[in-house]
């Protein structure tokens, strides 16, 4: 057993020290009837070499670097620089556990410490968490928090919310008895806030949108009562827009997943969830706050404890533990390498080749943007024909875009998203448009 | 300790993406210019060796299991072996969008379909979701379950969880998360549920009992098919915490003793990592009276092919933006793959001899309250080692002894309590070593506590003041304080 | 230090200073000992109507909650705000300048079960 350290010999010591013969008498204390229940999985103990052959196997049947990636709705294809993966595999960093003894563990700390700091700044919000399970958790959590600080039982929803996001809500909501309105949205793709109920917990707005629409949020935090306003945001799009928290935003939630997270085929990911101060006593997560030891050297440690689970029990803000450090890690390095600078030029290579790329499609006969409003690097286009076809011909011609099928829960029938990135050459651009045109 | 923000910026750095290779139109063209940032973003432009040399020196400031002993109970730290760490990021999983068609994702959807099935196996129940990426997210979905069960059968008073006063904290808190209130159920002298206790407080308005099998004081519950059997004609249903599945892997199984939903903790007992925090996963495995409920999508396997399947008509919905976390998952995979039957039964084989072997070295130091066989942990008290030393002083003495403290004033019902669980992946050297390490440390706690009281004096800082930090909260880098 | 002996004490670990039918109420030095150094202070609102043994309030360490549970029916007719800005106070003071909130009690009968300075000093050496 290659993990397990401990001889033969070894362990006849240590049943001798305990004054037992076997190690199945160290099982008596379970009821015999269920003792040896364990039915075989039929699994022979392999050898790393050979795992690693299974596994590697699989890996490689989904080929996904031999479609070139226009997926998108909340999870994107980006670059990720060398420096984020070698530093994040260092074992201090991998193999710690929740920084509960803070003094041997400030890495963890200072870099949660920065986290926050980026998040806020990314949001321009005052305080932020150490991050939250994903985008669509986050947004449940925020929903929750709402109506914790409110108790109206009832939130404001847009159409124009990532379906997956709406899903979890969904069912955090029908567990809590938090009754969902949903708003519909204008032509141009922006929500439409005229009759919004009253007696409100909050209202959600996510921009940009699940269409790729950015949304205006001038003068909504005015128009919605004591509601606390929810914004969920692209946290890449933030190099480059107003962030919710200079319009009054109360919370801010995000997928974080574009701040040099691997695709992973959709997990782990990295939820942001950030607030305004007067908030922070109903914020969930965890919180690294500085202080100093008794020398007076400066340090960090988590702050604000007794809202989590581990102090408060039924009554904590929430019931996370293990939430999604390591990719908070990953991000943190991320933004430190690219830089405010690396920032602005991504935001502004994903604006451009995005733009560049809906140009060249609805310049084709027959192809126009769903929406008018402005977008980032995501849109959707209305297609001539049958959709489904044209996303086969795509898939043939070596793209990866959405099926069709997936948008019409956002009640668009013959359409296409497609999300853009850096990463997307103009010769790759060039070429979809080619296929698209030579496919009337 | 100094942060990011505190480098100092160079000019422009850089280097990372190409020049801009289509014909650009500006940002102000492109969207109306009140979308605009106005504020510059205070994120520091920084050279590429300033970057690696300061996340370097923070790395070395934690302290992990693979640098030394990590006996936190209740957490199985064992060793997270780099096979799994690898497969992780083969470029086949790490590259692949969730969103991807399902003909380009056979091999994750094998992965996890296969993955399922041996976590149906190892749990002994009817089905499995590999979507809740964290325990706690697992116990919330299992409380929607339970929601979601006793709404189809029209039993909608059922609004109470029972749980022992041993249970760690996430289970209160899932429970109330979803809507239940909480009722504590006592233990009795033997650290046991009260049996009787318990049919004082089983009426038709419980909906369920959350129990955490070994209990967190490393006992094991040999009135555990009692108990189940109660809840049950009570009406209820049965949750077990799987944070403890290190104790019993390979032996016996949840669905055996009337458990109807496990949690996996996959970073405790499948080795994949801590990461200081997550990610984790908590895959849960349900009786076949649930698992019409669980969440959607599921993964199936027909006509040779594997599908993602959301028509569930009956699932709670979805608590996750897709299928879960799949890398963890990966890990988890490699893990089972590479023990096989033989090696997931010497796990628990291993680990209950490890912490037993301890328990019996260290009951001679430390008041142990519950002098019996343990599992895989065991728990002692600092309480009556030296006047005026608290367990926080221990604690904190050891680290300057290079390990890591075990879980400490957990659970609630043993006063100064320390838990210890060394896990199958230490040697009995270490093991020795650390009960050295203890028995030095209560010789200092009589003879010169003050070590204690000081302690710790070899981490890169000293005991760091809380109360300052709770009263004037500093949760982000001040930029306002800096000089520009 | 010293139980003052014209107060009464619950089992919960609070102290009543009875006036006619005000009570001062606050959380005794057991309490504020077993807590630690106190950080934050939830106080009732003003005006507040309140069951016996409803929550009125929260005393927070950086390591536990204690709940301040009301030992009578009545209703919240005074606060102490400098806890807001001194939650200290009760460390250092929890019988006196420490006090949380006052209550006008509907029914003085609610405090049958509390305890004497004595039987409090021997109920708390116990715990």
């Amino acid at each position: 057993m290659r993990y397990i350290p401990n001889t033969s010999a070894d362990q006849r010591e240590m049943l001798a020290s305990i004054g037992v013969s076997s190690i199945e008498e160290l099982f008596a204390d379970i009821p015999e009837s269920v003792r040896n229940r364990f039915q075989p999985l039929n699994l022979p103990a392999r050898s790393e070499m050979e795992v690693a052959s299974v596994v590697s196997e699989m890996a490689d049947r989904n080929k996904p670097t031999d479609a070139i990636c226009f997926l998108g709705g909340g999870i994107y294809d980006h670059y990720v620089p060398s420096v984020v993966g070698n530093l994040l595999s260092r074992s201090e960093f991998v193999t710690a556990y929740t920084p509960y003894q803070p003094e041997i563990s400030q890495g963890t700390l200072t870099a949660m410490f920065e986290f926050q700091t980026y998040v806020c700044e990314l949001t321009g919000m005052d305080i932020a968490n150490a991050s939250m399970y994903d985008g669509a958790t986050a947004m449940a959590e925020a929903v929750l928090m709402a109506e914790r600080t409110r108790k109206r039982g009832a939130v404001a929803v847009p159409r124009s919310l990532f379906s997956h996001v709406r899903r979890a809500l969904d069912t955090y909501c029908w567990a809590t008895d938090i009754e969902i309105h949903e708003i519909g949205y204008l032509p141009d793709g922006t929500v439409d806030l005229e009759l919004l109920p009253e007696q409100l917990s909050a209202v959600v707005i996510q921009t940009p949108n699940a269409f790729g629409v950015i949304e205006s949020l001038e003068g909504v935090k005015d128009r919605i009562g004591d509601a606390l306003l929810i914004v969920s945001c692209h946290p890449l799009s933030l190099a480059l827009l107003q962030p919710p928290g200079a319009y009054g935003a109360d919370i801010v939630v995000a997928e974080g997943q574009s701040l040099g997270l691997a695709m992973g085929y959709g997990g782990p990911l990295l939820g942001l969830f950030a607030a305004r101060q007067e908030h922070l006593r109903q914020m969930p997560g965890r919180i690294a706050g500085r202080t100093v030891d008794v020398d007076g050297k400066t340090g960090y440690a988590m702050a604000a404890q007794t809202r989590e689970q581990h102090i408060r029990r039924h009554r904590a803000t929430s019931n996370i533990c293990t939430n999604s450090a390591l990719c908070a890690l990953a991000s943190t390095i991320y933004l430190s390498s690219a830089g405010s600078a690396g920032l602005k030029q991504l935001a502004a290579l994903n604006l451009e080749k995005a733009h560049y790329l809906a140009d060249g499609i609805t310049a084709i006969e027959g192809y126009e943007l769903a929406f008018t409003g402005d977008f980032f690097n995501e849109f959707i286009v209305n297609v001539p024909g049958n959709a489904a076809v044209i996303h086969d011909a795509l898939v043939q011609a070596g793209f990866a875009v959405e099926e069709p099928q997936a948008l019409q829960s956002l009640g668009l029938d013959n359409a296409l998203r497609f999300a853009v990135t850096e990463r997307r050459t103009k010769d790759e651009l060039d070429r979809l448009i080619e296929v698209l045109g030579g496919s009337r | 300790m100094s942060t990011i923000f505190d480098c100092r910026c160079s000019e422009k750095v850089g280097g990372l993406f190409p020049e801009i290779d289509v014909p650009a139109k500006g940002a102000e063209r492109l969207i109306d210019p009140k979308h605009l940032r106005k504020q510059p973003l205070r994120i520091p432009d920084v050279s590429e060796p300033q970057v690696t040399r300061h996340y370097t020196k923070l790395s070395k400031l934690n302290f992990g299991v693979d640098d030394g002993f990590y006996p936190l109970g209740s957490c199985t730290m064992k060793y997270n072996p780099k096979l799994n760490e690898a497969m992780a990021s083969l470029p086949g999983f790490a590259g692949l969008h969730p969103r991807s068609d399902e003909g380009r994702s056979q091999g994750a959807l094998q992965l996890m379909f296969e993955l399922t099935g041996f976590l149906r196996g190892i749990a002994g129940m009817a089905d499995v979701s590999l979507q809740p990426v964290a325990g706690a997210h697992g116990e919330l979905a299992g409380m929607f379950l339970f929601k979601k069960y006793f709404e189809m059968r029209g039993e909608d008073n059922r609004k109470r969880i029972l749980l022992p006063d041993t249970a760690h904290g996430t289970n209160p808190a899932s429970a109330a998360y979803a809507g239940f209130s909480v009722t504590e159920v006592a233990s009795d002298e033997t650290g046991m549920i009260d049996l009787e206790a318990l049919d004082q407080v089983l009426d038709d308005t419980v909906a369920g009992i959350m129990l955490t099998v070994p209990n967190t004081l490393g006992i094991f519950e040999t009135n555990i098919l009692q108990v189940t059997e109660k809840v049950h004609a009570a009406g209820g249903l049965c949750y077990f915490d799987g944070a403890n599945l290190n104790s019993y892997l390979g032996k016996t199984r949840p669905g055996d003793m009337g458990a109807d939903v496990f949690h996996y903790n996959l970073h405790k007992t499948m080795s994949t990592p801590h990461g200081g925090g997550g990610p984790g996963a908590g895959p849960i495995a349900v009786s076949e009276s649930l698992a019409a409920y669980l969440p959607v999508p599921r993964v199936r396997f027909e006509d040779g092919r594997y599908a993602l399947d959301w028509d569930c008509p009956n699932s709670i919905g979805s608590v996750h933006s897709f299928y879960g976390n799949f890398l963890v998952a990966v890990r988890a995979f490699a893990y089972i793959l590479q023990l096989g039957d033989e090696g997931l039964r010497e796990v628990s084989k291993n680990a209950v001899l490890n912490a037993n072997y301890l328990q019996e070295r260290l009951k001679k130091t430390f008041s142990l309250p519950y002098d019996g066989l343990c599992k895989h942990e065991f728990v002692v008290s600092g309480k009556g080692l030296a006047d005026g030393i608290s367990t926080l002083d221990i604690a904190k003495r050891l680290i300057d002894y290079g390990v890591h403290p075990p879980t400490i004033y957990f659970p609630l019902t043993v006063k100064e309590a320390i838990m210890i669980e060394p896990t199958e992946t230490e040697s009995k050297e270490t093991l020795d070593r650390f009960a050295e390490i203890l028995e030095t440390v209560a010789r200092e706690a009589k003879e010169d506590p003050q070590l204690l009281h000081d302690a710790p004096t070899q981490a890169p800082v000293r005991r760091l003041d809380q109360t300052y930090a709770a009263k004037n909260p500093v949760l982000s880098y001040p930029f306002e304080e800096q000089p520009q | 230090m010293a139980y003052p002996t014209d107060y009464r004490y619950t089992k919960d670990h609070e102290w009543i200073q009875l006036q006619g039918n005000r009570a001062r109420i606050g959380i005794t030095d057991h309490a504020q000992a077993e807590l630690g150094d106190i950080v934050f202070v939830e106080l009732p609102a003003v005006g507040t109507a309140v069951q016996k043994d409803d929550n009125v309030g929260t005393v927070e360490s950086v390591k536990a909650v204690g709940d301040v549970l009301s030992p009578a029916a009545g209703t919240v007719v005074a606060v102490n705000e400098g806890l807001e800005s001194a939650p200290e106070t009760i460390n250092s003071a929890p019988h006196v300048d420490g006090w949380i909130l006052d209550l006008e009690i509907g029914n003085l009968a609610d405090l049958d079960d509390t305890m004497d300075a004595a039987a409090y000093e021997s109920f708390a050496g116990g715990a």
